[in-house]
Formats: structure tokens, C-alpha cells, sequence
């Protein structure tokens, strides 16, 4: 489950919380985060850890129909990290992130600077339409790209072979690379929109007054967005950069249902199906689990700096 | 390029001819670029509404035709004769994953699970507002950090710690997981909100008389009441699209939630039935949007830019 904390704007700092008379060494605080640290702690930490465990064990079938596991210190590191396979899943998902944050955020920045450019029925319609986009749960979109996609009665193919090109029957997911590009279409067209919309956030909020002034100086419509509109909502930019280089490195769903419809598995799997792979459908959970910290450290790390972000722009 | 060139450095600077050129002729000049620009930005327009909408419309559209028309080599653009074949498919017909079934673990799943996360998120959210303690900032910190910690690599261990309670395949343990998932996000959402109330209005209706519990109950509950439901409508999407761990914990066809039956439905009936897939893609799309649409001023109003991705 994936999710986002609100950022809040550059022009509204969230007020500090007012310290409360009762603040005084009570236990009032703790009671009342009693059952969120008991529910974490149960249904997070403790998996999380198991999770570092079965990593150093081995842990096959046997271990789990009851035969007792057996340590192993880092040997499950040792098969992951010598293994060629994990470095290309790893160097794919980390070349998929990179192109996909970098399209979303251009495509995203730039329906941001539209929406401000436009009257107000315009603006209304495209908000429409990017809010259906964005509301689409993740499998039913890649259910229905894949279907616009279909070799045979997919309407891609169709408008293609209309337009004069040699599309009849073609098999967009066979081949790796025109795999990703679907994917690639199919989650930028769902993350254009939050993108936009934050970034549209941001922009209404720099101010007219200096915006005119760059431009009685002579700064042209370039200049004045690089050194004044970017500065400006630079904070809200780079968390949802950070968001979205820590959604596109876990990315799942859309990988795994569009290898159902037709895409070769040990060419297309990710970080995150190749730990389903290895540990579910293998039921090699040791080495799975291994692969599966590694990953978890990745996305820590990236999560410190979004964390940091948050620190920064927000009193907490 | 050279002709498009020079006729936008026309446009931008006033070339040394428009100097002999009548005012009028200039604000002509001016009024018919500033023409252009606008047609140019609505067409932009319209061309990302289209790209953001099609896709939905040609599930909704195929759901209502008929697999005869759908498997054709010249797709219609329209349902020129709808049908609710398709749905009456998948709600009545016998089918080795019951959509019925889906629906109903959906349903009592994300129920569940926006019910005790709103709960629990509640009491922490004032916890780390309303009282001043130490580590408070390193617990909102802890929160953010869970907040990201990837689904996909907890499969295993979430699993096998299922398993070993006999709660897979069952709504509780999937609804005590995704609480687990999505509480972080509540907390960090509704602190936001409960942020937004000023404590200042409890302390009179406690000066008033108020004992501190009515007076959260009789003055910030009701005024954070929108932020309650739009974060309980946060964690209802969530709840609702969540796939990965449904695909790992609930795997017996009767026990599925509906992207894991989608997804089941669409391997056995694909390139043979994409009229019912995209009906039960369409009747599992229907609440999300309505949810969606209802919570979107919260979203695009500026002050909380929340968001749920699948």
C-alpha cells in the first residue's frame, strides 16, 4: 500500500502545535498511542524482523512443513549478491525508476504550468479528466491498458494499422523493451495527475508581485521560471520527486499483471516481483528474504531523505 | 524551423518595421497572437483530458458491448447497441472465481480496516498534537518512515506469521495487516487536520467547565469532522486497491478481494471474455471514483495535498 503524507505549501506553514497545560510528564500521551505502537510493533516490527532472521537461516519447504531452520550467517547474501540475476533485476528496476520519475515529473510539471495558463472551464475539464486517471486502482487500469493493448482486438493496434504501420496482431509484451514501454505509459498516465496537482499547488502559490517584477527586469518566460518559479516551490518539487523514485523502485502491480497478459518473466520482473518469484512461487523463503532486506534498505534509505524533506518544510 | 523562428522572434520583440506600424495595427497584432496562444493552450488541453480519459471510457464503453462486437477487427467507439450481458455474466453466472464473493471480502476487508485505523489513528493523532512529551518528534519521524516500508518485501514474513495464527485466507488477518499498512498514513493525515483546530477552543470550553475529554468530544471532534472522512476515504481507497498482499494471503478463490479475482478472472477468461472483464473492472472502479471525486476539493484546495497510489 503506498501512500503519501500531504506536504504542506511554502505559503502555509502548518502552525506549531500550541503546548497544552496538561503537557507535563503524563502518561495521558502514551496511553493514547498505546494500541498504534501495539498494532505496529506486532503487525510491522516484529514481521520486519523475522523478515532479518529468515535471511540468515536456510529456509526451504521443508522448514516450512516443520523441519527446524538452520543458521547460516550471511550465505543467503552471499548466493543474492553473486548472483547475476539480482544485479539485472536491480539495474532494471533502478533504469525503470529513473525513466519513469523523470517522464511523470516533466509531463506532471508541465500540465501543472497548463492548468495555470488556462480559463476556468478548461482548467475544470482537464482536473476532471486527471482526477478519473488517478482514481483508477492499479490493476484495473493495467487490465485495461493491456486490453487497449491486445494483439488481436486491441485498439492500439487497430488505430496503427489505420495509420498505414505494420501493427496487425502484434504482440506488444513479447519483447522486453516495448514490455516497459507499456508499463511505462501505463503508470506516467497515473502519475501525471498527483504530480500536476501538487505542482499546480505550489505554482498558485508564488507570488504575482515578484513574477512581474522578474519580467519588468527582462527576465523572459525561461528565466523566470528557472530562477523564480523553481526556487519557489523547490521543496514541494523535491518531495514529490523523493515520492515518487521510492513508488516507481517498489513498483509491483502493474509489472506482474502485465506479465500475466503475455510478458516473458525472467526478462521483465522488478526488485519486487523477483522477491514474489524467488520466495513465493519458489518457496525459497531464506534467499527471498534476503533480497527482500536488501530492497527494504533501499527504500529506507530514500524514505530518510523524503523524511528529511518533510523535516525541513514542516514543524513537526 | 528557420520560418517558425522568425516568426516568434517577430512576435516577441517589435521588429524595427513595426515602429512605422499604427498602434492599432500592434494591439491587432498583439490581440491575435495572445489568439493563438490561447487556441494552442486549449488544445493541449484537450489533448490531455482525452489521453486521461479514454482509457476509462473504453472500459465503460466495452463493458456494454457484446463479445460479438467486441471481438472484431474494427473496434466501435460507441456502444451502438448497449448490453448488460456482461454484468448479468458476472454477477449471476456460475464462475470458478464467484465475483459475489470478491465483492463481499472487499467490502467487509476495507470496512474493517477504515473503522480501526480511524480509531487508532485518532488517539495517536492527539497524542503527538495535543501533548508535549519527549521522543514526540522522533515518534511522528518513526511514523513517516513505516509509512514507506514496501508491501512487496514484507510478503514473506507477513505470511508465515499469518499462517502460523490459521489467519490467512481469512478477513481478519488481511484486515490486521492492511490496518498495519495504512495506519502510519492516518496518523500523519489526521495530525494535519487536528494541527488545523485550535487548541485555543478547547481551553475555553475547558475554562467553561468542561472536563477535557467532553471537551474534545463537544469542540475539536465536530470541527475536525471533514478531516476524519477524508481520511477515512484515503484509507478506503487504499484498503480497497491493495493487491499485492491480498495476492500473497488470500489465495483460495472464494476467499479473494477484488483485484486479486480480477486478476484470477482475467487469466482464465482472457482474449475469450474482455466484455465481463471490463464489466467487473468497471463495478470495482465505481466506488473508488465516487470516493475519489468526493475527497477531491481536500486535495486540490491547496492546504493538504494528501494522495493514494494503487
Amino acid at each position: 500500500v503506498a501512500t503519501v503524507a500531504p506536504p504542506t505549501l511554502p505559503g502555509h506553514p502548518a502552525p506549531a502545535p500550541a503546548p497544552h497545560r496538561h503537557a507535563k510528564r503524563s502518561l495521558v500521551p502514551w496511553l493514547l498511542l498505546t494500541p498504534t505502537v501495539a498494532v505496529l510493533l506486532v503487525l510491522t516490527g516484529y514481521p520486519l524482523v523475522k523478515l532479518v532472521i529468515t535471511s540468515t537461516q536456510r529456509y526451504g519447504r521443508e522448514q516450512v512443513f516443520g523441519a527446524p531452520p538452520e543458521f547460516v550467517g550471511l550465505d543467503n547474501y552471499r548466493a543474492v549478491l553473486t548472483d547475476p540475476t539480482f544485479w539485472t533485476v536491480l539495474g532494471r528496476s533502478i533504469a525503470f525508476c529513473a525513466v519513469n520519475v523523470v517522464l511523470t515529473m516533466s509531463l506532471g510539471m508541465l500540465v501543472a504550468l497548463l492548468l495555470t495558463k488556462l480559463h476556468r472551464g478548461m482548467r475544470l475539464l482537464v482536473t476532471v479528466g486527471l482526477l478519473l486517471a488517478w482514481a483508477m486502482p492499479a490493476l484495473t487500469s493495467i487490465v485495461i491498458w493491456s486490453w487497449m493493448f491486445d494483439a488481436q482486438y486491441g485498439v492500439v493496434n487497430w488505430l496503427l494499422t489505420n495509420a498505414g504501420l505494420d501493427y496487425a496482431g502484434h504482440s506488444w509484451l513479447i519483447e522486453p523493451l516495448s514490455f516497459f514501454a507499456v508499463a511505462t505509459l501505463v503508470i506516467t498516465w497515473q502519475s501525471v495527475p498527483f504530480v500536476a496537482f501538487t505542482l499546480y499547488a505550489g505554482l498558485t502559490q508564488v507570488p504575482d508581485d515578484v513574477l512581474e517584477a522578474a519580467q519588468l527586469d527582462g527576465a523572459s518566460a525561461g528565466q523566470r521560471f528557472r530562477l523564480v518559479v523553481v526556487p519557489f516551490i523547490k521543496p514541494i518539487l523535491l518531495i514529490v520527486t523523493v515520492l515518487q523514485v521510492i513508488w516507481d523502485l517498489r513498483v509491483f502491480t502493474q509489472i506482474f499483471a502485465l506479465q500475466d497478459s503475455g510478458g516473458v518473466t525472467s526478462k521483465t520482473s522488478t526488485i519486487g516481483v523477483y522477491i514474489y518469484q524467488v520466495g513465493v512461487a519458489q518457496g525459497r523463503f531464506d534467499v527471498g528474504s534476503a533480497i527482500a532486506v536488501v530492497m527494504v534498505v533501499l527504500i529506507l534509505a530514500a524514505s530518510l531523505f523524503y523524511v528529511r524533506q518533510i523535516v525541513r518544510t514542516e514543524e513537526l | 524551423v528557420s520560418v517558425s523562428t522568425s516568426a516568434a522572434e517577430q512576435a516577441a520583440l517589435p521588429a524595427p518595421r513595426t515602429s512605422t506600424a499604427t498602434t492599432a495595427q500592434v494591439r491587432a497584432r498583439g490581440r491575435h497572437r495572445r489568439r493563438t496562444q490561447r487556441i494552442l493552450l486549449n488544445l493541449a488541453a484537450l489533448v490531455v483530458f482525452a489521453v486521461s480519459v479514454f482509457p476509462v471510457y473504453w472500459m465503460v464503453q466495452t463493458s456494454f458491448l457484446p463479445n460479438r462486437l467486441i471481438r472484431r477487427p474494427d473496434p466501435l467507439f460507441a456502444p451502438t447497441e448497449p448490453t448488460a450481458s456482461n454484468y448479468r455474466r458476472i454477477l449471476t453466472q456460475e464462475s470458478q472465481f464467484p465475483f459475489l464473493d470478491a465483492l463481499r471480502n472487499s467490502m467487509l476487508v476495507t470496512v474493517f480496516t477504515v473503522i480501526a485505523a480511524l480509531l487508532l489513528a485518532l488517539l495517536a493523532a492527539l497524542a503527538v498534537t495535543r501533548f508535549r512529551f519527549r521522543s514526540r518528534r522522533a515518534f511522528v519521524m518513526l511514523i513517516l518512515i513505516v509509512q514507506m516500508l514496501p508491501g512487496e518485501a514484507m510478503i514473506l514474513s507477513l505470511f508465515r506469521l499469518l499462517d502460523g495464527w490459521a489467519l490467512t485466507n481469512t478477513v481478519i488477518g488481511l484486515t490486521m495487516v492492511y490496518v498495519a499498512a495504512v495506519l502510519p498514513f492516518t496518523i500523519w493525515t489526521l495530525r494535519g487536520f487536528v494541527v488545523g483546530v485550535p487548541v485555543e477552543l478547547e481551553e475555553a470550553a475547558m475554562i467553561d467547565g468542561c472536563s477535557r475529554t467532553k471537551a474534545f468530544l463537544k469542540v475539536t471532534f465536530p470541527l475536525m469532522a471533514p478531516g476524519l472522512i477524508a481520511t477515512g476515504v484515503f484509507a478506503f481507497i487504499q484498503a480497497w486497491n491493495e493487491f499485492v498482499l491480498a495476492l500473497v494471503l488470500m489465495n483460495r478463490p472464494e476467499n479473494l478481494t477484488l483485484p486479486v479475482w480480477l486478476r484470477s478472472f482475467k487469466q482464465v477468461n482472457s482474449g475469450t471474455d474482455w466484455g465481463a472483464i471490463m464489466a467487473g473492472s468497471t463495478l470495482m472502479t465505481i466506488p473508488v471514483i465516487v470516493f475519489f471525486l468526493f475527497v477531491q476539493g481536500r486535495m486540490t484546495t491547496g492546504l493538504v495535498s494528501g494522495a493514494v497510489k494503487g
